[in-house]
Order: C-alpha cells, then structure tokens, then sequence
C-alpha cells in the first residue's frame, strides 16, 4: 500500500479529530487489555512461556538459513512447492504467474498482512484476478476500499453503524436490502455472502502464523475458519509468509500458540488452528491439489545480526498496540502504513525508509507498556530510540530538535554555567508566574501551553541555590 | 520508625533538573525521609540532569558526556537516590549500555547502577522504613509513573507509605498505570497525542472523586497539573515525598503560594 507515514503529523490531526474513530478505540482500549490480563492471569507459567517463546525465535533467528532449507526440503518431499521472493515485486510477480497458470478469476484470501505490505490486492487486480477477502474485517474493509488499521482486527478502527451502512451499500444489490443493526445479523449476512464466492475461488491464498520446519507445516490461526476454506476448496494453495516466521519444531509451535491468543484476543486458544502439510494425498478427500510457499524477504535479511534484530520475533499478536496509549489515541491508520503502533514503529522504517516513517518511532513516551506485554519479549522502546540515534546520526531529526538539545547540551556539560542559567530561569518565571502559580501562554512553549497551563517555580531560588545559601544543610521551606 | 541494619548510610540525592528548577520542596522533601531513616544526605554540586533528554532524542554522544559527569560526580557514594523513577531508572538501566566500547567506564557505570535507587523504593526495599509521620487530610490518588512502574517496580512501596499518612485515603484511578502522556520531549514534539492522552488521564483522575493527585515524577506531574489547571479541575497535584514528608501544605504544583489546603 502507498505510505502516509511521512504525514504522520496531518493524519493525526484527522484522528483525533474522527468521532467514530475515537469511539472505537475507547472500545478496544478497554476490552483487549482487559482480556490479556485475564488470560494471564490464568495461567500460572504464562511468564515461564513468554521466556521460552522468546527463546525459541531467537533459536529460529540464530539458524535461520538452516530452518528455512529444512522447511523447504520438507515441502518438497511433500509434494508441495516453495519460492523464494527476496522482495516485494518477486513475490507479487510469483502468485500472479502461479494464479495464471490455473486461469484463476477469483482468489479467495484468508487475512495476511504480508499481502497488505506487497500490496498483493492490487496488483491481482490489475493482472485481472479478483482477490476476494474472506476474514470479516478484511472483508468490510475491502468493500470500504480502506487499509487495515490494527494488524489481527483490520476493521477496528469501524463502529458497527459504520459496517451496517456499508453492508447496506455493497449487499442491497444482491437482494440483501434491510439494514442490519445486530452484531450476529451481519456476520450471518456476510458469511452468506462470502460463501457462494468460497466455492467459485480458484486459488485459495492464506499467510503462515508459523512455518514448521520439522514437518513443512504451515500453521494458521483464525476465529472464523474462513483460511480453512480458503486453503481447502480451491484446486490450489498458496501461502505466503516471511523468512522469519520459521520455527523449528511442533513442540516450538505449541508454546509460541500459547502465548500467542493470550496476547492477543485473552483466548487460551483460537477458534481455529490449522496445519496445512503439503497438498491433497491419495486417498484424501479433500484438499488442494497444488501446494505453495511463497516466503518473502523484503529487507529482513538485513536486519539480522544488527541491534534491530530482535524485532524479527514478533509473532504478530497485536498485544503492543493494544496495550500503547499512542495508538489508543490515534488509532492504526494515523502511521500511514500497514503496520501500526509499537511494531510498526521499529517495522515500518526498516521496510519503507526511515526517511519515509522517521516520526514512527519518535511518537513515543517511551512508556513500555508494549514491552511489559509482548509474549516474545521484544524491547520496542529500545529498538525505537536505536531509530532514533541513526536519524540523530544521518541528520534527519528536526532542526528545531537538534537546535534545543545543542544550547540544552552546551549548558549541561558546564554545570557553573548551568547554575546560573537555572538560576536566571527560576528568578524569571517565579517573579511572573507566582501570583497565578502558572502560566497560560509562554513564549517558546506554544507546544505545552496551547492544551496546558504552566507551573511557575516555587519561589526562593532553585534547589541548588537554596541548598548553598544554607551551607549544604536541609531547610524546611 | 524502624530500619534495618544493614543498610547505607551515606547517601547522595540525585535532585533532577527538574525539581531544581521548579519545586525545590521535592529535594527537601526527600532529604527530610532519607534523613528520618537515619541516612547522611549530601548534595553532590556538579550535577546537573541525567542525560534523558539528549538518549531519548537519539544524541549518543551527548549522552555518554553527561552520563560521564554524572558518574564522576556521585563517585563514592553508598547509595545514589533520585526522587524520580524516570531519573532513576536512566542512572540503574541506562547508563552501562552507554559504554559498550568503553570496558573502563562500563564498569563504572554499572557501579553506580548498582547503587541508584528511586526514593520510594529506596525507603520501603533498601532501608525497611514501614511508616512515616505525617498528616494529610483528604483523598488522593496515585498515578504510577512508567519508569518508575515497569523500570524499577514502583508500585506497592509508595502506597504503603501512604498507608500511614494520618487522615489520607487512598481512591484508585481504574488505570493508575496508563502513560500520562508527558514522555519527556514527546509532550512538545506531539503536543496534540500528548494533549489527547493526558485528557484520559485527567477523566479517570476526576472519576475517583479525589482531591489530591500524587505522583512520584516532577514531569508527569506537571503534565497532569498542568492540564487539570487548563480544565479548571480543583484536584491538587503534589509529588508523593511531599506529603509523606509532612509537607502537605505548602502551595500545589502550578497554584500561588497563598492557597492553602
């Protein structure tokens, strides 16, 4: 999808000022984080997993080339076929061409923000195959024509009025010409919909939670079911994934799962967890008859063996942006690209640029909740601020930041000169400020005092000269 | 009040720019606690801030300068304690990662964050103080600060203390651990997602009906104040050492001194 990354500021302003928006995630501020707690709760060893989860990515990242050739000779010996896509146009130019060499018309997509970040739905488009979203919230936003805004619930960003209108819209023509108000009416509406479009689908294509090296398996959890259609009723299969979501062993699958739907939704397990290994054998009765893995790198091959390599044990859980007050403010669609919140702010300048997302990763209080509840144990904030110290190093931060924190710097590493100057500041501020105790409007401040008063300091000089005065002995103002 | 026996004696306060220059009564505040536990408070004098702002704008080298005054500047101390968790976590947490390629200064580094503390965790882990003598008449809530939360676990101590506070009572927000949208630079960099933040903040701290908000960081503070001002909310705003050093009743962050409670 096309970057708004570099408008972050704009498509802030357009947030915060979207009502259904701001309704929505009063919604999900609550109910997620709630949900995770919950589940965490429950589980006596949750944190002894989150260790071993972590472990065993960081397992997966240390042998990667290894995991990666022992999945593929899997597939293989299964029947099954695996494309190697070092970036976005191979993988997109790989599924049209497989797409083609079935005559697909249509393809029946299970949720993969792997297809959002090539841009997949576009592309088939103009190659004149139909991509048809079969996730609900994809699918309600498919019809809308809108990018996902949180990376396991695209439509959250929609409040249920919104999806009546828009089913009303798209669904009259077809016969459906009541507008629905209940939550279950419209999930029986779409699932109607959507069925009839699951039998005529040529290609089913879904992404991977986990590729499992031990076995060829590919691994997908859903809610709805909807990748279970998707991966069997079509004549062929294909799964496209990213080099860093192989695991070695089921073993491994079966601890990352455990954290995985506690993180993200408070389930102990998803409705759903499917395991595709190779196509249809003999004797099946269903299945697709074509299997392929499409494993994509984009750019993280890069990031291996740099500070920024632990981004790549994110298991896509969403618990980072349920739980950042950033993105509780904002909501996805305000970081302009596919990945939201805490992880698309490492993510997303790795991918796109950090020219491009630079104020991804400077949005930030630094607050570490996302750290406090990644199931991998991913240290967001820091990897933020490593962003940080290479666009401080390649010039890119702000001039008016680089400006402050030069004068701040000249003063702070001269700490007689920095006396006075606090010395000065406390005298000014206290002598205009006292009688009110604050200021409403400060030159050189706008950024604090257009939403917020000031305080003025105390009166009597700054703590250090207090202290002096007295001969280093304590005063009770 | 009761202390255990091995604890440090002679302890330097890591005042924070911040308190310097706005609410000095925090630093005495502090002072009076540590000195109350039976700890020698020196000041050291070249201190200045702790780096944050420079290593969260991404300036390394400006960084590691100040990270190395400091270290030079609280050399010898028992015990390095800041009013401050943010402050505090940057001394404990921060500072030795800042000299991966420096073995000399690294070890160093991890010296002094082996022996930098948050006051509140200080006083109730390290020197077993259980209650204080204070009096504070009313409600109040407590917003845990981030670094202070999840940096350095400050959570139950400064409730305790409060537990002993005469007269005070302690109404919870529903999300006493949410960011209150300061963050330092932030504030200023993203004025409207601060802004939006901190209104949650002054909503949920107007929903427990409490008089008084407390935290244990000057900024968030003067965030939260510093809205609640620009709503007209009466709550007041103090930095938790403050009351439970007794000093309750001097002037609220951000009110003139003429007010009383």
């Amino acid at each position: 999808m096309e970057s708004t990354a570099h408008d972050f500021k704009s498509n802030v302003d357009s947030a915060l000022a979207n009502p259904n928006l701001q309704d929505s995630l009063a919604m999900l501020k609550v109910g997620f984080s709630e949900r995770r707690r919950l589940a965490a709760e429950r589980l006596p060893e949750f944190e002894v997993l989150r260790d071993r989860a972590r472990d065993i990515k960081n397992h997966a990242l240390a042998n990667l080339d290894f995991y990666l050739e022992e999945f593929e000779r899997k597939v293989i010996g299964l029947g099954g076929h695996v494309h190697w896509a070092p970036t976005a146009a191979d993988a997109r130019r790989i599924i049209t061409d497989l797409c083609k060499s079935v005559g697909a018309r249509t393809v029946a997509k299970s949720k993969s923000m792997v297809a959002e970040e090539i841009a997949l739905n576009e592309h088939l488009e103009k190659a004149g195959i139909a991509p048809i979203e079969t996730d609900l919230g994809e699918y309600i936003i498919q019809l809308r024509n809108e990018p996902p805004s949180h990376i396991i619930a695209p439509a959250v960003h929609l409040t249920k009025d919104q999806v009546a209108d828009t089913f009303l819209e798209h669904h009259g023509p077809l016969g459906f010409t009541k507008r629905l108000t209940e939550r279950n009416d419209l999930v029986a509406e779409a699932r109607y919909v959507l069925r009839q479009k699951f039998l005529d689908a040529d290609v089913g294509l879904t992404g991977a939670n986990f590729l499992v090296a031990e076995t060829g398996s590919s691994m997908l959890v859903t809610n709805e079911g909807n990748a279970d259609l998707s991966n069997t009723l079509p004549k062929m299969h294909i799964v496209l994934a990213t080099i860093e979501k192989v695991i070695p062993t089921l073993e491994d699958a079966a601890v990352l799962l455990r954290v995985l739907a506690r993180s993200a939704t408070g389930q102990e397990s998803s409705a759903y967890t499917t395991l595709n290994t190779g196509p249809k054998r003999d004797g099946d009765l269903d299945g697709p008859s074509a299997y392929h893995v499409v494993i994509l790198d984009n750019g993280r091959s890069s990031v291996l063996g740099t500070e920024m390599q632990e981004i790549l044990r994110c298991i896509r859980c969403g618990a980072c942006m349920n739980h950042c007050p950033v993105y509780g403010a904002i909501g996805g669609h305000a970081y302009g690209w596919v990945y939201p919140g805490p992880i698309g702010a490492v993510l997303t300048p790795q991918l796109i640029g950090v020219e491009e997302a630079g104020n991804l990763p400077n949005a930030s209080t630094f607050c570490g909740r996302c750290e406090s509840v990644c199931p991998v144990r991913i240290p967001l904030p820091k990897l933020m601020r490593h962003w940080r110290e290479r666009e401080f190093e390649r010039h890119l931060t702000p001039k008016a930041v680089r400006q402050g924190l030069a004068l701040w710097s000249f003063f702070a590493r001269r700490p007689k000169l920095y006396r006075r100057l606090t010395g000065l500041a406390n005298r000014v501020l206290s002598l205009f400020g006292r009688a009110q105790g604050r200021y409403d409007a400060l030159p050189l401040a706008g950024g604090w005092t257009r939403f917020r008063d000031f305080p003025a300091p105390q009166a009597g000089g700054t703590f250090h000269a207090q202290w002096a005065r007295h001969g280093g002995t304590r005063t009770r103002p | 009040m009761s202390t255990s026996p091995s604890r440090p004696h002679r302890v330097a306060l890591f005042v924070t720019c911040l308190v310097d220059l706005f609410r000095p009564s925090v630093g005495f505040a502090a002072i009076k606690l540590l000195e109350d536990a039976g700890c020698t408070v020196e000041v050291p004098p070249l201190q200045v801030c702790c780096g944050q702002p420079a290593y969260n704008s991404g300036d390394r080298q400006t960084t590691k300068a100040i990270a190395t005054q400091v270290i030079d500047a609280f050399e010898g101390y028992e015990a390095v304690v800041a009013p401050s968790g943010s402050c505090g976590g940057m001394l404990s947490h921060h500072y030795p990662g800042l000299f991966d390629d420096d073995p000399a200064m690294k070890l160093r580094a991890e010296n002094l964050a082996g022996r930098s503390y948050e006051l509140m965790a200080f006083l109730v882990d390290v020197l077993g103080v259980e209650k204080v003598a204070a009096r504070y008449d009313g409600t109040v809530t407590y917003h845990d600060s981030c670094s202070g939360l999840r940096e350095l676990g400050v959570k139950a101590q400064p409730r305790r203390l409060l537990g002993s506070v005469e007269g005070l009572r302690i109404s919870e927000m529903k999300t006493p651990e949410v960011c209150c949208g300061f963050g330092g630079t932030f504030c200023v960099k993203y004025p409207e997602i601060s802004n939006a933040m901190v209104g949650e903040k002054s909503a949920d701290i107007a929903a427990t009906g409490a008089g008084t908000l407390l935290a244990g960081d000057l900024g968030c503070l003067m965030n939260m104040a510093g809205k609640l001002q620009r709503e007209g909310s009466t709550v007041q705003v103090r930095h938790v050492a403050e009351v439970l050093a007794d000093m309750g009743s001097i002037a609220p962050i951000g009110e003139p001194d003429a007010v009383k409670r």
